[in-house]
């Protein structure tokens, strides 16, 4: 039995299958990252003044994994294209080329970005402490300029023991760059470049902390959202690299040589997905990274 | 093309046969890529899960008549047994349930009834099973999807089951979970960080999102791809039209519950909040998160899912029984294109009218107002599609099989859920009604007589398809009878119940609320009427025994059937009982429309849609009525 137009279009609808499945199936991923991107809607509006952090995600970093994404969503329509043309081994180079872009980002996301985080550290302090700390919050400063008030302290914690000893009674942290200048008008804005951790160390102690974790999605509603949605987005990634993988087996190219229109659909079917998930990341870099 | 063949003989010998190769029993019956196994496997394990499910709301209602009693069945101490450390143990301590349990119960019944019975009986199964015969395709378009759909399907109802069985007992927060009390549910010391009940509620959940997104692509695209020539949207059968909607409102409307599920599985396990607000105070104690979340933000992704999931699981209903009416009162449906047209309307509003659910969470009297709007609106094309069935009996010389007595009962039963929902769409009535009987009265109305009325009619009905045999016509008229009687008992009672202020969540049916539950209604307390309404839900029970005898002895032993035993005019009845693996033996073609019963001037009163309007050669096979 044989199900038609798997490959050809119908002429009445001029589609085949898989293309109509691929476009529902996207439709649906609409939805599902629409819900999350509502969900980081809610939680910003309904932050408190000073809960929403800016200038966390390292900017360059980000912007570089933009510019390979969008990279790998050109050489995967050349790749389709080549198979169009049937020119086999220009489309394994490009389709090749696709692969090492999605591991690039996977692995730039996995190995640098989210362990920095997991390895920054931020304390909330209390109302009623916040005027203790003013040294490290500028929180004068900042009301004269009409900015919101900054209320955490950030950086590296130096006694990690800290965390899970009821005995020890401080942080001592590492102070962030705008920790140990936070009156200064450059730390107003978030910097383009990153810039690690100070020399200059505050102790603060733990009765005056409001809340504080390692920056894990547990943190704040920002990180929450920016975990969950950027790990989300990146099995979606893993998931187009292993369906690219599977092209580049030796079963596809036993189908090439079979029905090389076949291979070609299916190339063009993952291809709209991987649009699609180069599509989200172009809504998560500036919700996240910019904004 | 001329019209398909088809044996005269019920019994043809390609009847399990592709023409090609055997099958091995597991590839056959089990992991089966055919729509046909597919849609059975769908069927027997919906209705499995719809009898479970209706199991939960029985042993409810024990502890709902006789609060606290030691459950007992005939006599016979059943509680006592459901205490066995083997099954509830602690949860049924001394055969008497616990609160939390009573909790697990109703949460678990709702889950079950609306994802596990429900969906996969009248979308899952009829749509695999009915919607390719009737749109004349060889199968689905994607045959390994639709059994990966399947298993994932089943996949979820496994994790549900066996959440059971966790330490504390399965989900107890209501099927809508609402955080912050399901973001705290089985939490803590003595519950397992995954494997408990609000965690494995989610994760099966995920799983059954999954499939529904698989078979609702497969249903949409083998819709628009592999109808049969001559087969124009406008001659599509109704049933295929609700399917095609429904499987759009599955398709966009689940996952934003997905996003949900996955965002409340962050706030259980990676300790996010998500839901969770600010000082928040659990047990006398702050609870130790961020906090910053937002409750309501749960309610809006839920209810974006579960406003369109009410459509879902009544739309595959109403096109049941469009079928079943036309094909009994002999006569078109009335109103086909309004009914094509209001449907569509139907599932476009289905997606504005979610927050009507939240009138009381002080969202804001403007956006009440804008889904109190709405939801009056959609009531309009509900309202056509109902009338042009009722309309549809008028002159039509009915006959009253098994399905059409399901059929027509459903009409009323639908409207009167219809009807009452209509004062809750009001604002400041839902203030009062809010979470009492009547919602429960209300929707279960819609559900109960309503969608499972229809799937007992599509079962009846496809049934001589399926197998190849009829199902017993005295058995499902005694069935028809207990059921109709035992639904009303059950449900209309709730109405009086819930307008008294008696609240759904009572654990003791209402004993430590006496002010409320002992206003007399109808010569009957509140109290007094839980009585009626238990006893009336187990006959209910008792009224099922004759179908599921009914269902298993036709199987083997039901009278033979025609191809086409109730001189229906759609192609499924085209192709042979059963039909085989590519279900046609030759492709059919498409003359008419789906309802051409009783045409002034026709050989006979229906006109198959394979039919040629020429008149047909002698000596080929035509779909005249056919002598069982």
């Amino acid at each position: 039995m044989e199900i038609p137009y798997t490959i050809s279009a119908r002429p009445d609808t001029g589609l085949w299958n898989a293309k109509i499945g691929i476009w529902l199936f996207l439709a649906s991923e609409v939805m599902l990252f629409g819900g999350l991107f509502s969900g980081y809607v809610f939680l910003r509006l309904g932050a408190a003044p000073g809960f929403w952090p800016h200038g966390l995600l390292n900017v360059p970093v980000g912007t570089m994994n933009t510019a390979i994404l969008i990279a790998s969503s050109v050489t995967v329509v050349f790749a389709w294209a080549s198979l169009k043309m049937r020119q086999f081994n220009r489309y394994r180079i490009y389709m090749a080329i696709t692969i090492l872009c999605g591991i690039i980002f996977l692995a730039v996301k996995l190995a640098y970005e989210w362990p920095q985080k997991f390895d920054h550290f931020g304390a909330y302090i209390k109302p009623a402490a916040l005027e203790k700390y003013e040294a490290f919050l500028g929180n004068k400063h900042l009301t004269a300029e009409g900015l919101p008030p900054r209320i955490e302290i950030t950086g590296h914690l130096h006694n990690r023991e800290a965390l899970t000893d009821s005995k020890i009674a401080d942080y001592e942290i590492a102070v962030d760059p705008v920790n140990e200048n936070p009156d200064s008008k450059e730390n107003d804005r978030p910097h383009f470049w990153h810039k690690g951790p100070t020399e200059k160390i505050a102790t603060v102690a733990k009765q005056d902390v409001e809340y504080a974790s390692m920056f894990l999605p547990r943190h704040s509603s920002y990180l929450a959202v920016y975990f969950t949605i950027t790990g989300l987005h990146g099995l979606h990634v893993l998931a187009g690299v292993l369906v690219f993988c599977y092209y580049m087996l030796p079963v596809s190219t036993a189908l090439y040589r079979q029905n090389p229109e076949h291979l070609a659909n299916r190339v063009e079917v993952a291809g709209l997905f991987w649009h699609f998930v180069d599509l989200v990341w172009i809504f998560v870099f500036p919700i996240f990274y910019l904004l | 093309m001329g019209t398909p063949t088809t044996s005269t003989h019920a019994e043809h010998g390609h009847a399990h046969d592709d023409h090609h190769h055997e099958l091995g029993f597991w590839q056959k019956y089990i992991f089966s890529t055919d729509h046909k196994v597919i849609g059975i496997q769908y069927g027997l394990t919906g209705l499995l899960f719809l009898l479970f499910g209706f199991g939960l709301m029985m042993m409810m209602r024990w502890q709902l008549a006789y609060p606290n009693q030691p459950m007992t069945l005939l006599g016979f101490p059943i509680g006592k047994l459901l205490a066995s450390p083997w099954i509830f143990g602690d949860q049924m301590r001394g055969g008497v349930m616990t609160p939390d349990f009573y909790n697990s119960l109703g949460a678990m019944h709702g889950t079950i009834m609306v994802f596990l019975g429900i969906v996969p009986t009248a979308f899952a199964a009829f749509g695999n099973f009915v919607v390719p015969l009737q749109i004349g395709a060889p199968d689905m378009t994607f045959p390994k999807i639709n059994m990966a759909s399947y298993w994932a399907f089943f996949l979820g109802g496994l994790l549900m089951l066996v959440s059971f069985f966790c330490p504390g007992g399965a989900a107890k927060s209501g099927w809508t979970s609402y955080s912050p009390l399901a973001g705290i549910a089985d939490t803590g010391a003595n519950f397992h960080p995954v494997f408990n009940g609000q965690t494995m509620w989610i994760l099966g959940m995920v799983f059954l999102i999954t499939s529904s997104l698989l078979g609702s692509v497969n249903f949409i695209t083998t819709i628009i791809q592999l109808r049969a020539p001559g087969l124009t949207w406008m001659r599509l059968p109704f049933f295929v039209w609700a399917q095609l909607v429904t499987s759009f409102l599955l398709l966009l409307a689940f996952p934003p519950l997905e996003a949900a599920g996955v965002m409340q599985l962050m706030d259980r396990v990676a300790g996010t909040s998500f839901f969770m607000p600010t000082g928040l105070v659990v047990n006398g104690h702050l609870w130790h998160t961020s906090g910053g979340g937002s409750p309501l933000l749960w309610q809006h992704l839920f209810w974006f899912l579960a406003h369109p999931e009410v459509y879902v699981l009544i739309l595959p209903g109403i096109g049941i029984i469009a079928e079943v009416v036309a094909n009994n009162t002999r006569k078109p449906i009335w109103g086909y294109k309004a009914m094509v047209m209001a449907i569509l309307v139907l599932g476009f509003l289905s997606f504005i009218v979610w927050a009507h659910h939240m009138y009381l969470t002080g969202m804001g009297a403007t956006i009440s107002a804008f889904f109190q709007t709405t939801t009056i609106i959609i009531s309009i094309p509900s309202v056509i599609l109902l009338t042009a069935l009722m309309i549809s009996l008028w002159g039509g010389s009915i006959r009253f099989t098994v399905p059409m007595l399901f059929a027509t009962a459903f009409m009323p039963e639908f409207g009167i859920g219809g009807l009452t929902g209509i004062p809750l769409a009001f604002n400041a009535v839902d203030l009062y009604l809010h979470d009492t009987y009547y919602i429960i009265a209300h929707f279960h109305y819609i559900v109960a007589p309503g969608t499972i009325f229809a799937i007992f009619a599509g079962v009846y009905y496809w049934f001589p398809k399926a197998t190849g045999r009829m199902m017993n016509e005295t058995l499902g008229r005694i069935h028809f009878v207990g059921s109709i009687i035992f639904i009303n008992g059950v449900f209309l009672p709730m109405f009086l119940q819930g307008m008294l202020g008696m609240h759904r969540r009572w654990y003791d049916g209402g004993m430590a609320y006496n002010e409320i539950s002992n206003r007399v209604v109808f010569g009957m307390s509140g109290l007094e009427w839980n009585h009626v309404i238990s006893w009336s839900a187990w006959f209910l029970g008792i009224a099922q025994i004759p179908f599921i005898f009914n269902f298993f002895w036709s199987i083997w032993h039901g009278k033979k059937a025609s191809i086409n035993p109730w001189d229906a005019t759609t192609l499924e009845w085209a192709a042979p009982s059963p039909p085989p693996h590519g279900n046609f033996e030759h492709p059919p073609t498409v003359y008419r429309g789906p309802y051409e019963y009783s045409v002034p001037g026709a050989a006979s009163d229906f006109t198959p849609q394979c039919q040629a309007d020429a008149p047909v050669a002698h000596n080929e096979p035509t779909m005249q009525p056919l002598t069982a």
